[in-house]
């Protein structure tokens, strides 16, 4: 079953005058449950797919459709919240809110969300342990390694229980172990929970995780190989 | 959850939160603490003009305020003097007779206006009694006693048991002089009253000019109560509408003025102090947004909306704003509190503050309103204070703000 529809996806961007084509003419799809990398040199669009896919850039082209929603029709507000509710991710840097706490990190979704405090306590815990933090609950980030950090980004990622889970270069900062260990993670929730993961990557090590790898020059799609 | 965010966050760079925090209180520590002041010495003038100079309603026949004619007096005035007597409200009143005249040393001489009082009365009515730096306020007993001011005495080059020859008109239009010996001699906040106010008995200037036992130009009244002066005196108007009967705003404009004018000085001296303090918030919350423009843009990406961002800016801003806002009315309070107690002596500016008879020792007023003014002042300068930050906040796009370094 397809969760994600991409149709003749165009972004065209206007530098001064000579218009550059990030993506050209993209057509995917993606089914629940995978766990794919969109591999390409740097500048060939990867990111201002993601961005399009995640609602957070318009394409200039196309249609992106998400489990029946096209996304790029809805208005600000109402994609907010489609967001909030249908998509998790997870960034290079972590982004991890400094002044909050592991637990209050991964909760702050949930109350955006408005749910109430056991749902939220249950829930933070579980996703926690199944990053194997459960011992830094109540660490700030500052306290965390890199590796810890992006493991509580992607434990606030699944905190609204996504659609799927877009992740942009998510291990460009980290070293090999911490790499392993976070794949490690994401497959294991990919596997077990059946979660939907979408990396963006450069790293050769996601890339040989991924069951599927979709290679991506000038805006097109060169490759889109099934393991 | 956002109001936890955002009292958080406004610890995030301790330092310079704890610099607008500390600008805050400080600008409205000034604020509370001027107005406390000028109400301090806004109240000890007005004191001092219904308790000294004045007392709180004058009764006069119509015309005598403006002209200070002798011929213009009541005739009954110590029937009219029971009555009000009675009213309540009345602490004391007594009758007054008033003449500008001439008074004359062995040295020297000068204009004065005399005001003749019955011992008994005026001692309640004027606190003038207390004012007496050497000798005695006037007495029932003795030849023409005069209580004169301190300054007059320098000025006639006299003291204590010294005579002077008051000159002044009689009924019958003649110029009459009486010899008066320094009874006591008085020290007021208000040089210029110690220099042209002489105070006799009445019964000496009857003797003096002629006049009938119950004949006086005025009735002066005082009240156990500010508030209640124009009341009284529309009652007081009402029981005798033939006599001009004013309370001390009318008699005196200035201090009907300083009460409304201090009040708009004080609230425009309070906007400017929160306009100053506005532009520095806002420099503080526009850095702090630069700063977060990436955090801003992942908080928009995982689904907070604008309208929860706008809000968490304004409430950052609305905390720091309140934060050195209730240290700031903590410390004017108490500066205010403590100073009202024991008093702010500004004895080098002494003599300039009794040329236009203020004390120099300030006793500051600090009321509910100004505190609940400066409250309000203060949260309504954190929310104007916030709006442009928040704006550029709303501004943000979320995918140029992830990618900002």
């Amino acid at each position: 079953m397809n969760i994600i529809e991409i149709t003749d996806l165009h972004k065209v961007y206007d530098q001064e005058a000579v218009p550059v084509w990030a993506v050209n003419g993209i057509t995917l799809s993606f089914e629940v449950g995978e766990f794919a990398a969109i591999v390409g040199p740097s500048g060939s669009g990867k990111t201002t797919l993601l961005n399009i896919i995640g609602g957070l850039d318009d394409p200039t082209k196309g249609n992106v459709v998400i489990d029946g929603v096209t996304i790029n029709k809805l208005g600000g507000r109402q994609r907010t919240d489609f967001r909030m509710k249908n998509i998790g991710f997870v960034f290079q840097a972590y982004n991890l809110i400094p002044v909050f706490t592991a637990r209050e990190n991964v909760e702050f979704i949930m109350h955006l969300q408005g749910k109430n405090k056991n749902e939220r306590d249950k829930r933070t815990k579980e996703l926690l342990e199944a990053v194997g933090l459960a011992d830094r609950i109540d660490s700030r980030p500052n306290k965390l390694s890199g590796g810890q950090q992006q493991r509580v980004a992607v434990a606030r990622a699944l905190a609204s229980k996504p659609k799927f889970i877009l992740a942009d270069e998510p291990t460009a900062n980290l070293d090999s172990k911490s790499t392993e260990n976070l794949l490690d993670i994401m497959e294991k929730l990919n596997r077990n929970e059946n979660i939907t993961f979408i990396f963006s990557t450069h790293d050769q090590r996601v890339v040989n995780k991924a069951r599927r790898v979709i290679t991506i020059e000038d805006g097109a799609v060169v490759s889109d190989i099934r393991k | 959850m956002i109001s936890s965010f955002a009292w958080q966050n406004v610890w995030r760079n301790k330092i310079r939160s704890a610099v607008i925090i500390t600008a805050v209180a400080l600008g409205t520590f000034a604020g509370i603490f001027t107005i406390a002041f000028t109400n301090g010495m806004v109240n000890d003038r007005i004191r001092v003009i219904i308790r000294t100079e004045l007392s709180h309603i004058q009764i006069h026949q119509p015309g005598f305020v403006d002209n200070n004619d002798f011929t213009i007096r009541m005739s009954n005035a110590d029937s009219i003097l029971k009555k009000i007597k009675k009213l309540p409200h009345v602490m004391a009143a007594g009758k007054r007779i008033v003449i500008n005249s001439m008074v004359a040393s062995a040295e020297t001489s000068t204009g004065v206006k005399i005001t003749g009082i019955d011992p008994a009365d005026g001692i309640k009515v004027s606190d003038l009694n207390s004012k007496l730096i050497n000798g005695k306020f006037l007495e029932e007993t003795g030849k023409n006693p005069v209580v004169i001011g301190e300054k007059l005495a320098t000025k006639l080059k006299i003291g204590l048991r010294n005579k002077v020859v008051i000159t002044v008109q009689d009924v019958n239009k003649n110029i009459v002089a009486g010899a008066f010996r320094v009874a006591g001699i008085f020290r007021t906040d208000n040089l210029m009253f110690d220099e042209s106010t002489i105070f006799v008995r009445n019964s000496d200037l009857v003797k003096l000019t002629g006049l009938g036992p119950g004949e006086a130009h005025e009735i002066a009244v005082l009240l156990d109560n500010n508030e209640l002066s124009e009341k009284t005196r529309n009652t007081i108007s009402a029981m005798f509408p033939r006599l001009d009967v004013k309370d001390w705003q009318k008699l005196s404009p200035e201090a009907g003025y300083l009460v409304s004018a201090m009040g708009q000085y004080m609230f425009i001296f309070i906007i400017i102090i929160m306009l100053a303090l506005c532009f520095g918030i806002i420099n503080t919350m526009l850095m702090v947004v630069l700063e977060r423009v990436h955090e801003l843009g992942m908080l928009m990406a995982i689904g907070m909306d604008k309208i929860k961002v706008f809000t968490m800016i304004v409430l950052e801003t609305v905390y720091l704003s309140l934060t050195g806002g209730a240290l700031g009315i903590a410390l004017g309070y108490g500066a205010s509190t403590y100073f009202a107690r024991n008093g702010i002596d500004l004895y080098f500016w002494k003599e300039a503050y009794a040329e236009i008879g203020y004390s120099s020792i300030v006793y500051p007023v600090i009321d509910a309103f100004t505190m609940v003014y400066t409250s309000v002042m203060v949260v309504l300068m954190g929310i104007i204070s916030a709006l442009y930050p928040a704006y550029k906040a709303l501004r943000l796009n979320p995918t140029q703000a992830i990618q900002t370094e």
